[in-house]
């Protein structure tokens, strides 16, 4: 930790960047944080509970973010991996951003919770997690942590899905979308969800109606999914936004399951890889179509 | 109120088909014009080419009360603008495996290849998923989705 704080003192004090968005303690667990002076860089954390992907920050319509100038943002593994999703689809020039990766052990469910990190408290993402160092970083702190604890309780719940019948599964969405408020926290959370007028908010025509009711619901859900398949870098947090509990990342999950099954891609925090949607090999099973 | 089932009119099924201008929509003229007799139950919507049918087309398809959804293009390598179709493909599988995870039946969505010299494959394609949904009867699961309250 002294070490991050003593890279963000570095930073601000030299001028290499006008703001380090981090984490802080505040009154409800570990939050986001925005440090623009040297002096201030004692308030930064890090620990099991910043579970936040900061990357979100870096999108272009963040204008407030934007008008601090320069960033340094501290990266996980999993947040790294938005940063270079943001560099490969031009949003984002790498000289623009200074990338300090945090070594991660494993972030917990909820950054509110006094909780140590154990098998029962792991954020559903983090148990198997195979980048947990961001290779994209200019500067890395921090001591190798032991992997995160548990097992892959969500790929069993997403193989428990694929197992039911069609319409187990059609009860088991419908019922879950019914309680959507459309209240748009999943898209306005998702560091790759940057586009200055998202198709759920055009009226024009309107693709996507947005009262919350099951139809509607339900195409949000999809298309939401689908626009974020081989982009998704799994962090979760589409997930913890949502304020019903809908359990969004088993659909990304799946997504990201058929994406590497198919086409062999997994997220990285390479941005010279290519997004599997956007590119393809002449191939490419097509099993499916007639 | 529930109409009486013997008053009921036999339930027709509504298929909706996206199909490239250059090879299934050829195909499906070619197939007019040829007098071949075929399912009338598939209204087609023309679109330059199958990189340029957008997941949400299916979906708003089925949300105007579609009861099932043909997508049909040009076969690898006949692509007019060389790569549309690839792109579709990838795109496409995607969108299958996603319908089916949400519950979606798969033989709701039919996905093909039909180029312009297959009216006599189109046929089949047309034929064999209106049979398909047929048996699967209405989408009313779709429908009563909007009717459904919170």
């Amino acid at each position: 930790m002294n070490e991050l704080r003593e890279l963000a003192r570095k930073l601000l004090g030299e001028g290499t960047v006008k703001v380090v968005i981090g984490w802080e303690e505040g009154p409800r667990g570990v939050r986001p944080a925005f440090v623009t002076d040297a002096a201030a860089a004692d308030r930064l954390v890090f620990d099991h509970r910043c579970v936040h992907n900061l990357a979100c920050y870096l999108a272009l319509r963040r204008r407030h973010v934007a008008r601090l100038g320069r960033p340094a943002v501290v990266a996980k593994g999993c947040d790294a991996r938005a940063v270079a999703g943001l560099i490969r689809e031009a949003q984002l020039k790498r000289e623009d951003v200074v990338v300090i990766g945090v070594r991660c052990g494993g972030v917990i469910a909820d950054p509110a919770s006094r909780e140590p990190l154990t098998a029962e408290t792991v954020a559903a993402r983090c148990p198997g997690c195979q980048d947990r160092e961001a290779h994209l970083a200019d500067h890395l702190v921090g001591e190798p942590r032991p992997a995160p604890p548990g097992n892959g309780a969500r790929d069993a719940r997403v193989a428990a899905l694929a197992a039911m019948t069609a319409g187990e599964r059609w009860a088991f969405w419908t019922g879950e979308f019914a309680r959507c408020v459309r209240c748009h926290a999943c898209r306005e959370i998702c560091p790759l969800c940057y586009c200055e007028r998202c198709v759920a908010d055009k009226t024009q025509p309107q693709w996507i109606e947005s009262s919350p009711h099951g139809r509607a619901n339900l195409a949000w859900h999809v298309i939401h999914t689908l626009h974020l398949a081989g982009r998704c870098v799994d962090c979760g947090e589409c997930e913890r936004a949502c304020p019903v509990d809908i359990p969004l990342s088993l659909l990304n999950r799946r997504a990201a399951q058929v994406v590497e099954q198919r086409f062999g891609h997994r997220p990285t925090d390479d941005p010279a890889v290519a997004a599997p949607i956007g590119t393809f090999r002449l191939d490419d099973a097509q099993e499916f179509i007639l | 109120m529930a109409t009486p089932a013997e008053k009921r009119e036999p339930f027709e099924p509504r298929l909706t088909a996206f199909v490239c201008n250059w090879c299934t929509y050829t195909g499906a003229d070619l197939a007019g014009t040829s007098r071949l007799q075929m399912s009338p139950n598939v209204r087609i919507i023309r679109l330059p080419c199958t990189g340029r049918i957008d997941p949400l087309f299916v979906i708003k398809a089925f949300e105007r009360g579609a009861d099932g959804v043909i997508v049909s293009g040009c076969h690898p390598a006949d692509c007019h603008y060389t790569s549309g179709n690839y792109h579709a493909r990838r795109r496409f599988a995607v969108l299958k495996e996603i319908l089916e995870f949400v519950g979606f039946d798969p033989a709701r969505v039919t996905f093909s290849w039909v180029s312009a010299s297959e009216g006599q494959k189109w046929r089949e394609v047309v034929n064999e998923a209106t049979e398909r949904v047929r048996g699967l009867g209405p989408f009313d699961a779709y429908r009563n989705l909007a009717a459904r309250q919170r």
